[in-house]
């Protein structure tokens, strides 16, 4: 009696896992299909498409669309243009965040709580639109590339995960230092920044993907197109073509090849993250986590 | 006195005793300021970011009680009718603004009321998984989205929602029932923008639930177990209990958020045919000021969303405190 009741207990547990793991699959499914589909659509030939034969697997396999996308100037420019700003970004905002978060964690320091206050009331309180176009105007920044650069420099966000970081750090380790004679400055480069790279890492992912997928800056600030981000670039490519669709249905020339055109454009802008984000799937989590603990 | 004393000698550091921090002996200005001045002038530059990028255009929010011309500064601009708040009367009679605020409530409220639940439920799924390397990939798989820009999205939408040629109408059309307009008809619109939301996020957001599962102590799990409790006798009775101070958190905080309005979602996923369901504050500002540069009525309307953000979210942090929950602010 108890010997089955245990042997169907099991069982149910059995049968309770393999329904969560299809449940997985499924979800896992759904995230990855439009990527595979887009794929596909990418790498067809242009007959099927127009006939909507393509679903999840290349028909009419070929590399005309990335071969099209490749030998167009404006795209490779968007791109190196987007690349060359994402790394200065990151690089600016990794430094700022570091300036920012490193004396906050001296309970020393006077003043502390006041700059703590005055840094967090700009998470909830920010000017507005207006406002900061204004300020845009005011200072020259208006059609200036440095407009995609210094504006978003520093993250509040991303400095309180920081801060974290660096309270977790013992104190013990730094207090030795200060008695060998270590200046704070070089405390933050011998002890603190070596122990941080896990977290470095998980916010200059942070600050990379925001600067590659931003555009709203671009579209409020910038008016020369030689200094479009990939993304805006993008925006305007998908509603020109979109907007004809929308007029005139059917009636436009070669539509297969637009849309394996517009399917590869859209690959070619999100391959670089694509590839990066597994890699660094330990630290941003921790980085998540560190985020939700406030001081 | 004495007893501290004793303590001290004995290098006993009782727990229970408040340790006593050492205050620092008075010292001269002179002598804080040779030992500190590295620190502050780390901090220079941030600072000065904050005064230059964040504080500084605060002063133009004055724009909102005035008449706003180019050829004047601020301070030479004439204050608006009525007391200054002509524009914000002007903002609640015109019906563009009154659909976006319709419009930013109606959406954010969806995204709570059907996306919150999800991520919660996927991680609680995961932690079900007992194979290690499936449950990896599957986490990684569902993180994918939170990298894709809103507008990468977007276009992922027209493959998937075309009427002629996307693949889930072709599917549609396959078993024989007509195309839907997913982003061409507003009903349908508000449908996708809320899927692609829960798409692009449940992921991500589940990341902070599973680190919050984490932290519960396994050995609950083996007494219940012990005691013969099933799979969601466990998750109702202890996960979830687990869970519930990061749910109420992030809930309130979502909440307090309800007026609030991200631009590149919105902005991305909208287009003309839906404008009276996809108009929110975010874009609205940026149509009528950038665009058609009514500097002072969107400033209002900028103002006015800020402000009521800010009481949001302030009555929701009261409002967690009062539950005995860890506040936000």
């Amino acid at each position: 009696m108890e010997e089955s009741s245990r042997e169907i207990h099991s069982l149910k547990t059995k049968i309770g896992d393999w329904v969560i793991v299809f449940i997985c699959v499924l979800i896992a499914l759904i995230c990855l299909l439009p990527m595979i589909n887009l794929l596909a659509k990418s790498l067809s030939g242009t007959d099927y498409l127009i006939k909507h034969e393509v679903y999840l697997i290349p028909k009419g396999f070929n590399f005309d669309a990335y071969t099209t996308v490749l030998k167009d100037i404006k795209y490779i420019k968007a791109f190196g243009w987007t690349a060359f700003l994402t790394l200065i970004c990151t690089f600016l905002s990794l430094a700022m965040s570091t300036l920012c978060a490193y004396p906050l964690i001296f309970p020393a320091l006077k003043g502390r709580r006041v700059i703590n206050a005055f840094i967090t009331i700009t998470m909830f309180f920010n000017a507005g639109t207006i406002p900061n176009y204004l300020l845009m105007q005011k200072l020259g920044l208006l059609d200036n590339p440095l407009v995609l650069i210094v504006p978003g420099c520093l993250s509040v966000y991303n400095m309180i995960i920081l801060r974290s970081f660096f309270y977790g750090i013992p104190e013990s380790l730094r207090e030795s230092a200060e008695i060998d004679g270590a200046s704070y400055f070089t405390v933050l480069l011998k002890i603190y920044l070596p122990l941080s790279k896990p977290v470095l890492a998980t916010l200059a992912l942070f600050y990379a993907v925001g600067r590659w997928n931003g555009y709203s800056d671009a579209l409020m600030y910038m008016k020369n197109k030689d200094f479009y981000p990939l993304q805006l670039l993008l925006y305007n490519i998908l509603n020109n073509i979109n907007q004809v669709e929308v007029q005139t249905q059917e009636g436009w020339s070669a539509p297969g090849l637009q849309e394996s055109l517009k399917a590869a454009i859209v690959m070619f802008s999100t391959i670089p993250i694509l590839c990066i984000y597994p890699f660094l799937q330990k630290y941003f989590i921790q980085g998540v986590t560190l985020g939700a603990v406030k001081e | 006195m004495a007893k501290t004393e004793d303590n001290k000698n004995s290098g006993g550091n009782f727990a229970f005793e408040k340790p006593e921090r050492a205050k620092p002996a008075k010292q001269p200005v002179s002598v804080y300021i040779k030992r500190y001045w590295q620190l502050y002038l780390l901090l220079a530059l941030p600072i000065a970011y904050f005064v230059v990028f964040k504080y500084s255009p605060m002063y133009y929010i004055l724009i909102a009680f005035k008449k706003y011309s180019i050829v004047q500064t601020v301070a030479e601009m004439p204050w608006a009718k009525n007391h200054g708040f002509e524009y914000f009367i002007k903002a609640f009679q015109n019906k563009d603004f009154l659909y976006a605020l319709r419009n930013t409530i109606v959406l954010n409220l969806l995204d709570i009321i059907v996306g919150f639940p999800v991520p919660i439920i996927f991680a609680l799924l995961l932690n079900e998984l007992r194979f290690k390397f499936f449950k990896k990939s599957v986490q990684t798989i569902a993180y994918m989205p939170h990298f894709l820009s809103w507008v990468i999205i977007y276009g992922i939408a027209l493959q998937l929602f075309t009427p002629s040629s996307g693949l889930v109408n072709m599917v549609i059309q396959r078993m024989g029932f007509p195309a839907v307009k997913f982003l061409e008809d507003g009903a349908n619109w508000v449908k996708t923008y809320i899927g692609l939301g829960i798409w692009q996020s449940f992921g991500w957001n589940s990341i902070i639930y599973l680190a919050a599962i984490s932290g519960i102590s396994p050995e609950l799990y083996e007494a219940a177990s012990v005691d013969g409790a099933g799979r969601f006798q466990k998750m109702w009775h202890i996960t979830l209990p687990g869970i519930r101070s990061t749910i109420v958190v992030l809930l309130i905080l979502a909440l307090g958020n309800v007026l609030g309005s991200n631009f590149d979602r919105p902005f991305a996923l909208q287009n003309n045919l839906v404008m009276q369901q996809a108009e929110v504050l975010s874009t609205f500002v940026y149509k009528y000021g950038i665009k058609s540069l009514q500097f002072s009525l969107t400033t209002a309307v900028g103002l006015f969303q800020s402000i009521v953000n800010v009481i949001f979210l302030v009555l929701a942090n009261w409002f967690s405190r009062n539950m005995g929950e860890r506040g936000i602010l």
